[in-house]
């Protein structure tokens, strides 16, 4: 079974992982821009690690052929300093052209904070300046309802917005509808203990469709494992999902929202 | 689709393991010393939605978990989520 993850944090892993990604079909990974497990200490650990992003993981994935892409942001949790997030936000200008670089993420929100919105609304429009598709993280836990609210909110003050050219990640069973019937891709985020498991990521599917889903292990440095795409995939075999429905969530309809960037080898 | 039955024969002893599980974690709980805190009054709060007759549990017990609150600070007090929400503490004075 070949398939796309379209979300996961390779920097956090090991050359083994992606041993075990190509095995499993990985044909192609996005890298989006999140928090390191602690707050960097100035703009230049992120330069380098947009640099690692854009030179060193796309180079890392190739040895196994797997194609590597990125989204660069600031992330929310270390957004809540606007001052110290306009410079990091400063330096991705110059890596938005990176052969590899498909947009703009994981930007969103983390507490629900004034100074988190105000850069989550800068990344948005940066994004709308290079016209860039968008991935947009969504709150842990307790605050998911409330920071999915208020992105949609956020989002919808943007007219030039295309809908179609945005993702809101992370979505559990009391957000999706908002997602999706505001027009957006949703994407669903399999995790051991948050987030979704396999099964209730194939509840969303079986009740909601897959017209604009997609399916994600956004394994990190946490708890997270990064064949979960894969794991999904057998469980909808086992509830008697048909080869081309599992071909549609876990390759095409990465691949169909991806394709909206030029620079994403079909 | 499969059936009624299929799923429980493919599921059944899993959700039997979770519940047990969570059994467990309550007496857990009530045995060791100590106070509990917030985050077990939500759970207590959303047990019962799991007897509910209605088609939608899981949302309802993530709503019931969720932050319901509409003001927005200006900086966050901390970085990370418990799973629960935080009561909320009474100015000091």
């Amino acid at each position: 079974m070949k398939y796309i993850e379209p979300h996961a944090h390779m920097v956090s892993r090991t050359t083994d992982d992606y041993e075990k990604l190509a095995l499993a079909g990985c044909e192609a990974l996005c890298e989006p821009a999140f928090w390191a497990g602690f707050d960097r200490s100035s703009a230049d650990g992120f330069y380098d690690y947009f640099r690692q992003l854009t030179e060193y993981e796309p180079k890392r994935a190739a040895k196994y052929g797997i194609k590597h892409y990125s989204w660069l942001c600031i992330n929310p949790k270390e957004a809540d300093d606007p001052g110290f997030a306009r410079e990091v936000m400063s330096l991705i200008p110059q890596f938005i052209d990176c052969p590899t670089v498909l947009g703009i993420g994981e930007i969103g929100l983390n507490k629900n904070t004034r100074n988190e919105l105000a850069i989550f609304e800068e990344h948005v429009q940066l994004a709308l300046d290079h016209d860039l598709p968008v991935l947009i993280h969504t709150p842990h836990l307790e605050d998911k309802l409330k920071g999915t609210r208020l992105i949609l909110d956020s989002l919808a003050s943007f007219s030039a917005l295309d809908r179609g050219k945005v993702i809101i990640d992370h979505v559990e069973e009391h957000t999706i509808a908002r997602v999706l019937d505001a027009g957006y891709w949703a994407g669903m985020t399999l995790y051991p203990e948050s987030k979704c498991t396999p099964n209730r990521a194939i509840d969303m599917l079986e009740i909601y469709g897959t017209e604009r889903l997609w399916m994600n292990s956004a394994c990190d440095w946490g708890h997270s494992d990064p064949l979960a795409v894969p794991r999904c995939a057998l469980e909808m075999k086992r509830r008697k999902h048909t080869a081309e429905q599992i071909d549609r969530i876990v390759y095409q309809n990465p691949r169909r929202f991806l394709s909206q960037s030029p620079k994403f080898v079909r | 689709m499969p059936s009624k039955q299929e799923l429980l024969d493919l599921q059944f002893i899993d959700a039997r393991h979770m519940l047990i599980n969570l059994a467990a974690f309550l007496d857990r709980i009530d045995r060791h010393p100590g106070e509990d805190d917030y985050r077990f009054a939500a759970l207590k709060t959303a047990i019962p939605i799991l007897l509910a007759d209605r088609p939608d549990r899981a949302a309802a017990v993530l709503e019931s978990f969720s932050d319901h609150s509409t003001e927005l600070p200006q900086t966050a007090p901390f970085q990370g989520a418990t799973g629960a929400t935080l009561p909320l503490i009474p100015p000091s004075e």
